[in-house]
C-alpha cells in the first residue's frame, strides 16, 4: 500500500497516531502545546487525576528498555484514569521468537486503545501503526535514530513557556546529533514552529554536513555555535561513540564541546539550558550548569508528563478508523 | 511442433531488422523470417497482429531460491513467472542454500530446471567456497557442470588479495567474474547515505563504497587480465569509472536493475520495506546518470534482479527486513517505460534485454551456449511476442512469483507478454 | 395552530425576552447578591460564565478575582467530541469548606454543570454550591436546576442560545439556528 496521506492523520486531518513531528502542521503542534497547558495545572491539584481516559487501556510496548520514559508515560496515563499495562519485550537478535506482527495482533485482540512503542529500529512504529486494529492509536516513544516526538513536543513546550515567541529565537543543539532521535524531533519542531535559527554543534563525525538539508546551520565550533543564542540543548554522549571510532574519548569531547559556566556566557545572558536526560555530568555538561540558574532541565520533566497527557487525550479523542 | 507467427512486427536488435514479417519455427529453430515456404505446415498458428515479435528476454539476475526452497516449489513458480514475463534465458546468482560451489549442485539445478520445460537457466558458480572468501572453487569442474561465470552475489570479499588471486585463476581459463562493486566495510548500511538517510535515522551506504570497489576491481583487472561483469551499478560516480575503464579497452561489462532505473531514495516513503534493496536506491542525479548510461551503451544490460522475499521477512522494521523484490515479470514493461519516457528507440530498449545480455553470458567461456538473444533464420527459436498497448496496474495479486513484494506496487505498466517460445516450444500463452 | 407555527411563536417570544441585556444583567445581579454571604466565592464557567462573574465580582464589590472553572476535564462527551483546549480552571482559594456560587451564561442540558461540579471536587469538599445563570432554557437531561436565573425561555431543539462579547466588551444574548 502506498501511503497517500500522512499516516498520523485521519481523513479529517486530526491526529490519530503520533509517530514523528516531521510532516505535522504547526496547528497540530500548537494544539498539543495548548492542551498540555491545561494538564500542567492538573498536576498542581490535590487530586491529580481526570477521568478523560477512564475505561481505556494504554499498553507500553518497550522493545528497547527505558525505565525513565516508560515511567513518565505510565504516570501520564494514570493521571488520565487509563489502565496501564507494561510489556517489556526485551529484544535480542538471537531470540527472535514471536514475530513483531504476531505480538501486535495478539495485543490488539486484548482491546488495547493506545500503544506506546519504543523500538531500536527507525521506522518500527510506522509498521506497527499500519497493522494495528482500526481503533487503536500508536504513540512513538522513540524509534532508533529517527524520532522521539513526545520529547520534541515537551522541549517545544518548555521553550514556549520561558521564551513565548519562537520567531525571534536562536536555538543551538549541541552533541551527537547524528545518532539522536531527540535532536531530529527538536529540529522538526523548531523549524515547523518558526524558530528564527536552529544550529547544530559538534565534531564532523557526529554532526555531518548533510544535516543542513533539514533546515539547520551546521557548526563545528562550540563558540560559533552558541554565540548569542536563546536556548542551548545539550545532548547525551553515549559510550558506544568511542568504540565506533567516532570520538577518541569523553574527555576530549568535553574539552571542545562540553557546556561549562564560562562557555555558557557566549550565549545570551537569559538563555535557557535544556537536556533530554539522562545527564552525563562532566561529559557534555558541567555540574554547575546543570544545577545553575539558567537550567530548566527539571521543569522539562514536569512538562513531559503534561505533554504526554495531552498527546494521549488528543489522539484518543480522534477517530482512528478513517 | 511447427509454429507460425503471423503478422507481427519483428524486431531483432542485433541486426537492426524491424519489419512486419511472419516467423516460422520448427524443430527448435527459426526456419524463416519473412516469406514462409509454401510447404511449411504449422501445427499452431499465432496471430501476432499488433504485437511485437522479439528475441526471448535474457535476464542476468534472477534468484530462483533453489537449492534451498524445494519445499515451497519455488523453482516452478519463479520460472513460470519468468516465462510469463517473456524471459527465455536467465542467470541465477550462486547465493543459494547450499551455495552453488559444487558441480553436483549445479548439475542438479540444471536437471531440475530443464525438466520443467520453461526457460533456460544459466547458473553462476560461487567464486569462493561457501562464498566465504577464503578458498577458490573448482571453476573448471563447475564450468563443465554448466556455470557461465563466477561471483560472490552480495557477499563482499574480505580482502583484495583474495580478489586478485580469484581474478588471476579465472582469467587462466578465460572465465568471467561477476562482481557487485561494494566495499565490505563502507557497505554496511541499509539505504543510500545522504540527507534522506540522515533525516530518517537509517544507516547509510556512501557512494564511495561503490566507487572504491570499482576502482580496486579495475586496477586488479589490469594486472590479472580477467574479464569482469559488474552487477547492479547504482551511482553516477561509479558509472564514470566504468566509462574510463571501457575507454581504456578493458574487458568490462555492467548491468543495472529496473529498480535503480526508475526509483530513488525518497521512494522509501514511510519506511516501506519493499524499497529495501541491494544496492540501495540512490538520488535523482544517480538515476539520471543511469538512464543516460543505459541509453548510450555505458551500461550493457538491464536486469530484473528478481529476489522474491516472503511476507514474514518483509513485514519487519526497515533495517531488519530482508532486502529484495519480485521483478522478473516487470522487466519488459519497465524497459519499455524507460524507453518511452526518455525517447529511446525500441531497438536499444530491446537490445539491453536480449542480444547484449546474451553476449555477456557467452563471453565468459569457450563455445556458444543457447540463449541466442537474436532472431536469425537457422538460429535457436527463443522468442517473446508481446502486445505493447494494454495497460495494467501492478499489484501483489497479479504477480505470479511467490514473493508478492515490489516497490512498483500500484504502478501502471503498458505491454503484456502474449506468447513465450523457448527452443521452439510454446512455454507460455496468456 | 401547526407545530411549526407554535415553535416560531415561542422562538420569537424568547428573542424578545433576551433582547434587553441590561435588564437581564440587573436581574442576575440582584439574584446573586441575595445569595451572597460575606465569605461567598464567585466562580464563572469558561468562557461565558467567566465574563459574567467578572462583572458581578466588581458590581458586588467583592475583593479579589472570581475563580474560573473549565468543564473540559470532566465532560461526558470526550469520546465523541475529543478534547478542546480552552481556558483552564483557576481557583485561588481553598475549596474545602467554601461557599461557592457557580455562574454560567446558559443552563440547557445540565451536563456542563455536572462536569464542573466534578471538577470542583478535584480541589476539595465545598460547604455549599449554588448555581446562578443568565438564561435558563428548556431541555434538561439531568436533575440539575439553577438557584438564580435572570430569564427562563422555551426554545425548539433546532435553536441555540449563547452569550456573545463584542470587541468593545459589550455582552449580548444571541439566539440562532443550530448548525
Amino acid at each position: 500500500m502506498l501511503y497517500r496521506r500522512n499516516p498520523q492523520l485521519n481523513k479529517n486531518g486530526e491526529l490519530v497516531h503520533l509517530l514523528s513531528i516531521e510532516g505535522l502542521p504547526a496547528s497540530i503542534l500548537r494544539q498539543v502545546l495548548d492542551t498540555a497547558e491545561n494538564f500542567v495545572s492538573v498536576n498542581d491539584r490535590e487530586v491529580k487525576k481526570v477521568p478523560l481516559l477512564r475505561g481505556r487501556s494504554v499498553f507500553n510496548l518497550f522493545f528497547e528498555n527505558s525505565t525513565r520514559t516508560r515511567t513518565t508515560f505510565e504516570i501520564a496515563a494514570k493521571r488520565l484514569s487509563a489502565d496501564v499495562i507494561n510489556l517489556d519485550i526485551a529484544r535480542s537478535s538471537a531470540s527472535k521468537g514471536e514475530s513483531l506482527l504476531d505480538t501486535i495482533a495478539n495485543l490488539s485482540a486484548m482491546a488495547a486503545d493506545i500503544f506506546v512503542v519504543r523500538h531500536s529500529e527507525s521506522g518500527a512504529p510506522y509498521l506497527i501503526a499500519k497493522h494495528v486494529a482500526p481503533h487503536v492509536h500508536v504513540i512513538n516513544a522513540g524509534d532508533g535514530r529517527h524520532s522521539h516526538p513526545t520529547q520534541g513536543l515537551l522541549d517545544m513546550f518548555t521553550i514556549r513557556h520561558y521564551k513565548k515567541d519562537f520567531s525571534n529565537l536562536t536555538v543551538a543543539i549541541v552533541g551527537d546529533v547524528l545518532h539522536s532521535r531527540v535532536a531530529r524531533s527538536d529540529i522538526h519542531g523548531l523549524t515547523t514552529l518558526g524558530a528564527a535559527e536552529v544550529r547544530v554543534v559538534g565534531p564532523k563525525t557526529l554532526v555531518p554536513a548533510d544535516l543542513a538539508q533539514m533546515g539547520v546551520r551546521v557548526c563545528h565550533n562550540l563558540e560559533e555555535g552558541i554565540r548569542d543564542c536563546d536556548v542551548v540543548i545539550a545532548l547525551r554522549l553515549q559510550n558506544e561513540r568511542m568504540s565506533g571510532a567516532l570520538l577518541p574519548s569523553a574527555q576530549e569531547y568535553f574539552t571542545s564541546y562540553g557546556l561549562t559556566r564560562e562557555r555558557l556566557q557566549w550565549a545570551k545572558p537569559d538563555a535557557i539550558v535544556m537536556h533530554p536526560g539522562p545527564i552525563n555530568r562532566g561529559v557534555e555538561i558541567d555540574s554547575d550548569v546543570v544545577d545553575g540558574a539558567q537550567s530548566v532541565i527539571l521543569p522539562q520533566v514536569t512538562f513531559g508528563i503534561a505533554v504526554r497527557m495531552a498527546v494521549m487525550s488528543l489522539v484518543a479523542g480522534n477517530d482512528a478508523s478513517e | 511442433m511447427k509454429i507460425l507467427i503471423q503478422g507481427g512486427r519483428v524486431v531483432d536488435p542485433s541486426s537492426g531488422f524491424d519489419q512486419l514479417a511472419d516467423v516460422a519455427v520448427a524443430a527448435g529453430r527459426i526456419v524463416s523470417i519473412g516469406a514462409v515456404s509454401s510447404d511449411f505446415h504449422a501445427n499452431k498458428t499465432i496471430d501476432a497482429q499488433g504485437c511485437v515479435v522479439a528475441p526471448g528476454l535474457v535476464d542476468l539476475a534472477v534468484r530462483l531460491r533453489e537449492p534451498g526452497h524445494e519445499h515451497a516449489r519455488m523453482l516452478q513458480s519463479e520460472m513460470a513467472a519468468a516465462v510469463a514475463g517473456g524471459v527465455t534465458s536467465l542467470v541465477c546468482p550462486p547465493d543459494t542454500d547450499p551455495v552453488l560451489d559444487e558441480p553436483g549442485l549445479v548439475e542438479m539445478l540444471r536437471y531440475r530446471s530443464e525438466k520443467l520445460h520453461q526457460c533456460r537457466v544459466f547458473p553462476l558458480g560461487a567464486l569462493t567456497r561457501s562464498l566465504r572468501g577464503e578458498v577458490l572453487t573448482e571453476m573448471v569442474s563447475l564450468t563443465q557442470a554448466g556455470c557461465v561465470g563466477f561471483g560472490q552475489a552480495d557477499v563482499p570479499l574480505p580482502s583484495l588479495k583474495i580478489l586478485l588471486r580469484a581474478l588471476q585463476y579465472a582469467s587462466t581459463f578465460g572465465y568471467s567474474v561477476w562482481l557487485r562493486p561494494q566495499d565490505r566495510d563502507l557497505g554496511t548500511g541499509v539505504v543510500a547515505s545522504g540527507p534522506l538517510a540522515t533525516r530518517m535515522g537509517l544507516a547509510g551506504i556512501p557512494v564511495a563504497a561503490e566507487t572504491i570497489a570499482i576502482y580496486s576491481i579495475v586496477a586488479l583487472m589490469r594486472s590479472s587480465g580477467a574479464r569482469v561483469h559488474l552487477c547492479r551499478l547504482s551511482s553516477a560516480a561509479g558509472l564514470d569509472l566504468v566509462r574510463q575503464a571501457k575507454a581504456e579497452g578493458l574487458p568490462l561489462t555492467c548491468d543495472v536493475s529496473i529498480h535503480s532505473l526508475h526509483l530513488i531514495d525518497t521512494d522509501i516513503g514511510y519506511f516501506d520495506s519493499r524499497s529495501h534493496l541491494k544496492p540501495p536506491l540512490r538520488q535523482q542525479r544517480d538515476r539520471d546518470a543511469i538512464r543516460g548510461a543505459l541509453a548510450d551503451g555505458t551500461i550493457d544490460a538491464l536486469v530484473s534482479d528478481h529476489s522474491p522475499v516472503d511476507e514474514d521477512q518483509k513485514t519487519l522494521p526497515f533495517a531488519e527486513s530482508e532486502a529484495g523484490a519480485s521483478a522478473v515479470e516487470l522487466l519488459l514493461g519497465m524497459a519499455l517505460k524507460w524507453a518511452e519516457a526518455d525517447g529511446v528507440a525500441l531497438r536499444r530498449a530491446l537490445e539491453v534485454l536480449t542480444s547484449a545480455p546474451a553476449d555477456i553470458i557467452r563471453a565468459g567461456h569457450a563455445g556458444p551456449r543457447g540463449g541466442a538473444g537474436r532472431l536469425v533464420a537457422g538460429g535457436v527459436a527463443d522468442l517473446c511476442v508481446y502486445d505493447p498497448y494494454p495497460e495494467w496496474v501492478i499489484t501483489a495479486n497479479n504477480l505470479r512469483s511467490q514473493g508478492k513484494h515490489t516497490p512498483f506496487s500500484g504502478y501502471a505498466l503498458r505491454s503484456r507478454v502474449r506468447w513465450t517460445i523457448v527452443g521452439g516450444t510454446l512455454a507460455f500463452e496468456a | 395552530m401547526s407545530a411549526i407555527d407554535s415553535d416560531a411563536l415561542r422562538a420569537q417570544s424568547a428573542v424578545d425576552a433576551v433582547r434587553d441585556m441590561p435588564t437581564l444583567y440587573q436581574a442576575l445581579l440582584l439574584g446573586v447578591g441575595a445569595l451572597c454571604r460575606s465569605d461567598t466565592h464567585l466562580v464563572g464557567i469558561a468562557t461565558g460564565g467567566a465574563w459574567l462573574a467578572e462583572r458581578l465580582q466588581s458590581d458586588l464589590k467583592l475583593s479579589g478575582e472570581p475563580g474560573v472553572l473549565s468543564s473540559a476535564m470532566h465532560r461526558d462527551d470526550f469520546a465523541q467530541r475529543g478534547l478542546a483546549a480552552r481556558e483552564p480552571t483557576r481557583l485561588d482559594f481553598d475549596v474545602n469548606g467554601a461557599h461557592i456560587i457557580v455562574i454560567d451564561d446558559v443552563l440547557y442540558t445540565g451536563r456542563t454543570i455536572r462536569a464542573v461540579i466534578n471538577e470542583l471536587y478535584d480541589f476539595g469538599r465545598p460547604a455549599s454550591v449554588a448555581l446562578a445563570v443568565l438564561v435558563d432554557r428548556n431541555g434538561r437531561e439531568l436533575p440539575i436546576q439553577a438557584d438564580v436565573a435572570a430569564v427562563r425561555i422555551e426554545l425548539p431543539v433546532s435553536k441555540s442560545v449563547a452569550l456573545r462579547q463584542d470587541v468593545a466588551g459589550e455582552l449580548s444574548v444571541v439566539i440562532k439556528d443550530r448548525r
